[in-house]
C-alpha cells in the first residue's frame, strides 16, 4: 500500500484534470519509447484522446471504423505477433459488445491486448443510459487472465497507462469523460497496489475512478461530524491488493465502498469477496442501484444516482451508528 | 506412421486419423473436417512455409482455423507433420488433454489461435496480416473459414478492414459445403451469391472443387501471388470419404456406433484417391 496523504487544503486547491488527456499523453510517450506500441480505434479515437498518437505515429494507428468486434480480433492478432495494441472505444461498445472477442481472442489465448473503455459510467452525461456503461467491470472481472485498471485523475492515468503497457497480460483500462481533481502524482499510484489518501480510525472508505473527489469530500465531512475516516483508492481492481484491504478492515472495523458502476459485481463485490473470507467486516456498498441512467450533466447525474454530498454523509453516518 | 509422399496420401491419412480420433473421443465434428481434408493435405504438403521442428520460427506462414469446430482436421494434419506425437490425438476432448474440443492457442504445437465462437479467427488473421506488413515480414497468413461462419457479422467487418489495409499477404479458404448444424445454409440463412458479396468487399475470389488437389494447389499459388487480399471458395462435400456421412448435415456432429465407425474406417482406408478420380468428383 502506498501512503499518499492529501490534506483538506490540498484537496480544496487541487485543479481539475482529465483522465482521458492523461491516457492520450501516456500513449504518445509510450509511442516514443516503444516501437511496437500501436493503437486500434473504432471511430472514437478523438473522444478517447488517441488522436495525438495517430498524428505522431500514423503508421502505427489503425482505424477499423464502427466495428468493435473486429477491432478486438485484429488487436489480438497483432498482440500475438509481438505488438502492444491499445484497442479503444466507448466502454458501452467495448467491452459492451465485445465480451466474446475479449474472452476468446484475448483472454483465453492470453494475447496482451490493452482494451480501453472510454466514457464509462453515468458521468458521460447527456448521451443518456445507452452510453452510460455501468456494467463493464462486472463483465471484465469475470474473465481469467485480464487485468483491470481504473485511473482516477490525469496524473494517475499517465502512470497506470505506462505501467499497463509493459505488462505481458491483457488489460482493461476504464476511462471517464468527466474531469476530476488532480490529486495524485506518478509516485502516488503503483500497479497492483492500493493508495491510502487519508488515514483514519473509525471507518474505511474505498473508492475508484472519478468518485475519488466525492469520497475525499465525504471523508472531510465525516471528520466534521467527529468520525475519523480513512480513504483508500483502488487503481487496479485486478490484481487487487487484498492484504491492504484486510489490514484496513481490521484497523477500522467498518468499510464503505463507492463506485460509479452497478452495485453488483464491481468494487464493492470485490472487496466483500476478500473481507467476507479473511476479515468479516460490516460493509456499505454504494453504487448504481440496479437501474439505468438518463441524460443530464455529469455532476447532476452523480447527485441523482446516489452520490449527492449530504446523502452520502447521512448514509455513512447511519451505517456508523448501526455498527457501533 | 509411414511417411506419406504426396498430398493425396496425406488426405487419406488425415481422414483416417479424423475418424479414429472422433471414435475415441466419442464426440466432436465429423462432416466439416472430412470435407476439408484435401485442403489441409495440399496446403501443408505443397504450399505452406513451415518447419515443424521450429514451430515458432518467426517467418513461418500462419494458419488460422477460424471455424474452430473443425479442429480434428487441423490436429490430424499437425500430427501427420510431426508437430506432436500421434498418441495425443487419442486424448482429444479428454480431461487435461492438450487437444481441446475447440482449438486453444499453442504455437509450439502449430495451433496459432483459439477459436470456436465463429467469426473471430478472420479478424485475428487480418490483424496478423496487418502486423506482418508493419513488421516487413514476408510470411503468408492462411485463414480457414466455413460458409456458415459467414453469417457472423464480424466476418464482414474483417473483410472491410482487410480491404482497407490491403492484406495481400492473406488468403481465406472457405469450406463451402452448404451445410451448417441445423440444416442447409441456403435455407437457414442464404449466403449466395457468396462470391459476388465477397468480391464487392474488395477481395479477389477464386472458386474451386475442394477435393481436387491440383486445383487447390493452383488456387493457393495464385491467391498468394495476385497482390490482393484473396478468398478461395472451396466447394466441398461434408463427410467426404465416408459414404453414409457424405452431404448430410446430420453428420455435422459425430455420433457413430462402433459398427458405423468400422465401416467409416474401412471406407477412408480404401478410398480411391487417385488424382484422376478426384478431378472428376
Amino acid at each position: 500500500m502506498i501512503k499518499y496523504h492529501i490534506s483538506r487544503s490540498d484537496f480544496v486547491s487541487a485543479p481539475l484534470s482529465s483522465i482521458r488527456d492523461g491516457f492520450g499523453e501516456a500513449l504518445v510517450e509510450l509511442g516514443r519509447k516503444h516501437w511496437n506500441v500501436v493503437t486500434v480505434m473504432a471511430d472514437l479515437g478523438g473522444s478517447l484522446r488517441m488522436q495525438a498518437f495517430a498524428e505522431q505515429f500514423p503508421e502505427r494507428a489503425f482505424e477499423v471504423g464502427v466495428a468493435e468486434q473486429n477491432m478486438i480480433g485484429m488487436a489480438a492478432g497483432m498482440a500475438k505477433e509481438g505488438l502492444i495494441p491499445f484497442a479503444g472505444s466507448f466502454a458501452a461498445f467495448s467491452p459492451g459488445r465485445t465480451f466474446d472477442q475479449i474472452r476468446v481472442s484475448v483472454c483465453y489465448s492470453n494475447n496482451p491486448v490493452k482494451v480501453v473503455g472510454g466514457h464509462a459510467g453515468v458521468t458521460v452525461g447527456p448521451d443518456g443510459a445507452t452510453h452510460q456503461m455501468c456494467e463493464d467491470l462486472a463483465m471484465m472481472r469475470a474473465l481469467p487472465n485480464i487485468e483491470i485498471v481504473v485511473p482516477s485523475d490525469g496524473p494517475s492515468a499517465i502512470a497506470l497507462t505506462e505501467a499497463t503497457a509493459l505488462r505481458e497480460y491483457p488489460a482493461y483500462i476504464r476511462l471517464s469523460r468527466a474531469k476530476s481533481k488532480a490529486l495524485l502524482s506518478a509516485k502516488a499510484v503503483k500497479f497492483g497496489e492500493v493508495t491510502q489518501l487519508k488515514p483514519g480510525q473509525d471507518v474505511t472508505l474505498i473508492t475508484m475512478g472519478v468518485l475519488v473527489d466525492r469520497t475525499m469530500q465525504l471523508a472531510f465531512d465525516l471528520e466534521d461530524e467527529g468520525i475519523s475516516a480513512e480513504v483508500l483508492l483502488v487503481s487496479t481492481l485486478k490484481p487487487l491488493e487484498e492484504k491492504a484491504l484486510i489490514a484496513a478492515a481490521k484497523r477500522t472495523g467498518r468499510v464503505v465502498t463507492l463506485e460509479e458502476h452497478q452495485k453488483y459485481n464491481g468494487l464493492g463485490s470485490a472487496v466483500a469477496e476478500v473481507l467476507s473470507q479473511h476479515a468479516p467486516t460490516p460493509m456499505e456498498i454504494i453504487g448504481i442501484e440496479d437501474t439505468f441512467g438518463e441524460s443530464g450533466q455529469s455532476e447532476e447525474l452523480l447527485d441523482a444516482y446516489g452520490f449527492e454530498r449530504s446523502h452520502l454523509l447521512k448514509r455513512v453516518l447511519q451505517f456508523a451508528a448501526r455498527t457501533q | 506412421m509411414s511417411a506419406p509422399v504426396s498430398s493425396v496420401a496425406d488426405a487419406q491419412q488425415i481422414r483416417e486419423l479424423i475418424v479414429r480420433m472422433l471414435q475415441r473421443a466419442g464426440s466432436g465434428h465429423a462432416g466439416g473436417p472430412l470435407g476439408m481434408a484435401d485442403l489441409f493435405a495440399v496446403l501443408y504438403r505443397q504450399v505452406l512455409q513451415h518447419n515443424p521442428h521450429r514451430p515458432q520460427w518467426e517467418h513461418r506462414d500462419r494458419v488460422v482455423l477460424s471455424n474452430g469446430h473443425t479442429c480434428p482436421v487441423l490436429y490430424a494434419t499437425l500430427a501427420l507433420h510431426d508437430y506432436f506425437p500421434e498418441e495425443e490425438l487419442w486424448q482429444l476432448r479428454r480431461l487435461h488433454a492438450e487437444l481441446q474440443g475447440h482449438p486453444h492457442q499453442k504455437e509450439a504445437w502449430g495451433i496459432e489461435t483459439s477459436s470456436g465462437p465463429l467469426g473471430q479467427g478472420v479478424s485475428q488473421a487480418v490483424g496478423m496480416a496487418v502486423a506482418a506488413k508493419f513488421l516487413h515480414r514476408k510470411h503468408h497468413i492462411y485463414c480457414f473459414s466455413s460458409d456458415g461462419e459467414h453469417q457472423e457479422g464480424q466476418v464482414w467487418e474483417a473483410y472491410l478492414a482487410g480491404a482497407k489495409y490491403a492484406v495481400d499477404n492473406m488468403t481465406i479458404l472457405i469450406d463451402r459445403n452448404y451445410t451448417q448444424i441445423s440444416g442447409v445454409t441456403e435455407q437457414v440463412m442464404p449466403l449466395d451469391p457468396l462470391k459476388d458479396k465477397i468480391s464487392a468487399f474488395g477481395w479477389r475470389v477464386y472458386e474451386i472443387n475442394g477435393h481436387d488437389h491440383e486445383a487447390i494447389f493452383h488456387a493457393l499459388q495464385e491467391a498468394k501471388a495476385d497482390g490482393e487480399p484473396s478468398v478461395i471458395i472451396a466447394y466441398t462435400e461434408p463427410g467426404h470419404g465416408v459414404s453414409f456421412m457424405e452431404g448430410k448435415f446430420s453428420w455435422h456432429d459425430y455420433h457413430a456406433s462402433p459398427a458405423e465407425a468400422r465401416r467409416a474406417l474401412n471406407e477412408v482406408q480404401s478410398l480411391d484417391n487417385t488424382l484422376e478420380n478426384l478431378h472428376h468428383d
